[in-house]
């Protein structure tokens, strides 16, 4: 029988605030553990909570920029549970008035274009960490990161492959990056996914009964998990068994996922208003003031490259699915006059790779985006070759030099004097009279023996056109 | 109307151990409560306007600016152990 798996994601991402969701301590990541901790986020008795500023307007803006409505009256909410990286023993969540509802996002991929559903995204603290590795088996609990600013984005079930999954998810890391909203380094747990996956006779319209995978912080996790976890729930179903409703953690290493608590074990989480925090009220006039102030998105960015700059769809796409890329292209765009088709070859060629090899992003580039367009400007020029252009690139993205420097240093110029061009195959000509004499009889590839030694004699530097221009000339 | 059962599984959210005699008396005691408290049901709110606080506020909020936290040692010294700087707690998978 064919399956359809049917996927929804809960995307957690913590803000870019200086500091935690209700009180002053820094959400920097990395300190000494506990160092970062107040009584506020320790939930010491007598303390208040008080929301900051920040949280509700990058929440608004996550949400308008995901095309959803923004609440206009929004609460909190505790979410009540024992688990030792709460302290306060509830989590202040939001649960029936987040701050944004019913949104969605496009994505694009071998399937065409298709739109993700967004339910809601509201606001919560982020809990502290457990860390399992003492001697004698007890949990050690670091509560820095406890109080962290996260949004929760959750999906409508609308996703059908880990693929789609997975494009839904950069999606999303993009928009955030974009507008600011969070920084999403992903290495540091500022992007973490929750997967709910079904799967179900493919025409079947009824649900089939789902599984929650908590906590994926790479996209090749998320693939995994989702690969992993729709085959074991479809070898279940076909040796006659039923899929359990429960929790599941995915193991990175072991590329496995296991049942962490079933449903029967599952939480209630007696849900009710956070008494210590009053209502959010957002009007019209807050509302539009943040549109106002988004950064042009990702698909308008795009389009824009697709109708102004003629650039194939799938350049766009590439180039601005990370902001400080897009950014890059277009500086470079602008200082060169040439065809920003040639500037997306060399980004999404020369310079993608370099980046993939150091693992960095386009943020780490070392050079200012006017220095590939001066690059551009030699080779159309005639002073570097293409070849020589890559070897000159390559330099500079290690060491942010200009290219005119660079390329006097590494001896790569070419000679473009037709002149000294002229000397030069005049004397290889004298050197290979046979050659000379093969073309002159109709061997037309004696010729290409001639260019080749003009260029060892050049040591590759000549300029190929202006040589063949001569060599036909002379013969 | 709460049963023992009742009794039991909030007993057993709050990780609270119950003797059989304290089960019947909450049964009874938080019937009672929420019997009282059912009493509301019978004033007429239709000109209430509907609220989720009891306080006539909104929008309290804290700029996003950093102030110094609590020494470490001050806030371990609350917790009754410790190991490396950290809480120390029963092991939890």
């Amino acid at each position: 029988m064919n399956y359809e798996t049917v996927i929804g994601l809960e995307i957690h991402a913590e803000l870019a605030t200086k500091t935690k969701i209700f009180c002053g301590c820094t959400t920097s990541f990395g300190g000494g553990e506990n160092t970062q901790c107040c009584p506020v986020c320790l939930g010491h008795p007598g303390t208040l909570p008080v929301l900051n500023k920040k949280v509700v307007e990058y929440a608004v803006k996550a949400g308008l920029a995901t095309n959803c409505s923004i609440n206009g009256f929004s609460k909190l909410d505790r979410k009540n549970y024992f688990y030792p990286d709460l302290p306060k023993a509830y989590q202040i969540s939001q649960f029936d008035r987040p701050v944004c509802e019913e949104g969605y996002l496009e994505i694009k991929g071998g399937f065409g274009s298709k739109r993700i559903g967004i339910t809601r995204i509201h606001i919560e603290e982020d809990a502290g960490k457990l860390l399992h590795e003492t001697e004698d088996g007890s949990t050690l609990v670091d509560y820095n990161r406890g109080g962290v600013p996260l949004i929760e984005i959750v999906s409508e079930p609308d996703m059908r492959s880990a693929e789609e999954a997975r494009l839904y998810a950069e999606k999303i890391k993009t928009i955030l990056e974009y507008t600011g909203v969070s920084d999403c380094r992903m290495q540091e747990g500022s992007l973490r996914f929750d997967v709910n996956l079904s799967v179900r006779p493919k025409g079947s319209e009824k649900l089939g009964t789902r599984t929650e995978i908590k906590n994926l912080n790479s996209f090749r996790a998320l693939v995994n998990a989702i690969e992993n976890e729709s085959e074991r729930q479809i070898k279940v179903l076909e040796s006659g068994g039923e899929v359990v409703q429960e929790t599941r953690k995915w193991d990175d290493i072991t590329s496995k996922n296991t049942s962490l608590r079933s449903k029967e074990e599952a939480h209630d989480y007696r849900y009710f208003p956070e008494p210590d925090l009053v209502p959010v009220v957002l009007d019209k006039e807050y509302i539009e003031r943040i549109r106002k102030d988004l950064p042009e998105l990702p698909d308008i960015r795009s389009k824009r490259y697709v109708e102004k700059w003629g650039l194939p769809e799938y350049d766009a796409g590439v180039i601005t699915a990370s902001q400080s890329m897009a950014v890059f292209f277009e500086d470079c765009v602008n200082a060169y006059d040439g065809d920003p088709k040639t500037v997306s070859n060399w980004v999404m060629g020369e310079l993608m790779r370099l980046l993939n090899e150091k693992g960095a992003g386009a943020e780490h580039i070392s050079f200012p985006a006017v220095y590939l367009a001066d690059l551009l400007k030699l080779v159309d020029d005639g002073t570097v070759s293409g070849s020589a252009a890559k070897k000159v690139f390559a330099e500079m993205f290690e060491t942010g030099e200009q290219p005119k420097i660079l390329v006097e240093r590494l001896g790569l110029s070419q000679i473009s004097d037709e002149e000294a061009l002229t000397r030069i195959i005049s004397q290889v000509m004298e050197k290979n009279p046979q050659s000379v004499e093969d073309y002159r009889r109709g061997i037309k590839k004696a010729m290409g023996f001639l260019v080749g030694q003009t260029m060892k004699e050049t040591k590759g530097k000549a300029n190929p056109a202006l040589v063949n221009k001569i060599l036909k000339k002379l013969l | 109307m709460i049963t023992k059962e009742d009794v039991e599984y909030v007993a057993g959210l709050a990780r609270l151990e119950l003797t059989e005699e304290e089960k019947e008396e909450f049964a009874k005691t938080l019937g009672d409560i929420l019997e009282y408290v059912q009493r509301l049901e019978d004033v007429d709110t239709g000109s209430v306007q509907t609220t989720a606080h009891i306080l006539p506020l909104i929008n309290v909020y804290r700029e996003d600016e950093v102030e110094p936290s609590v020494d470490r040692e001050r806030i371990l010294a609350n917790a009754p152990d410790t190991l490396n700087g950290c809480f120390r707690v029963p092991r939890v998978i």
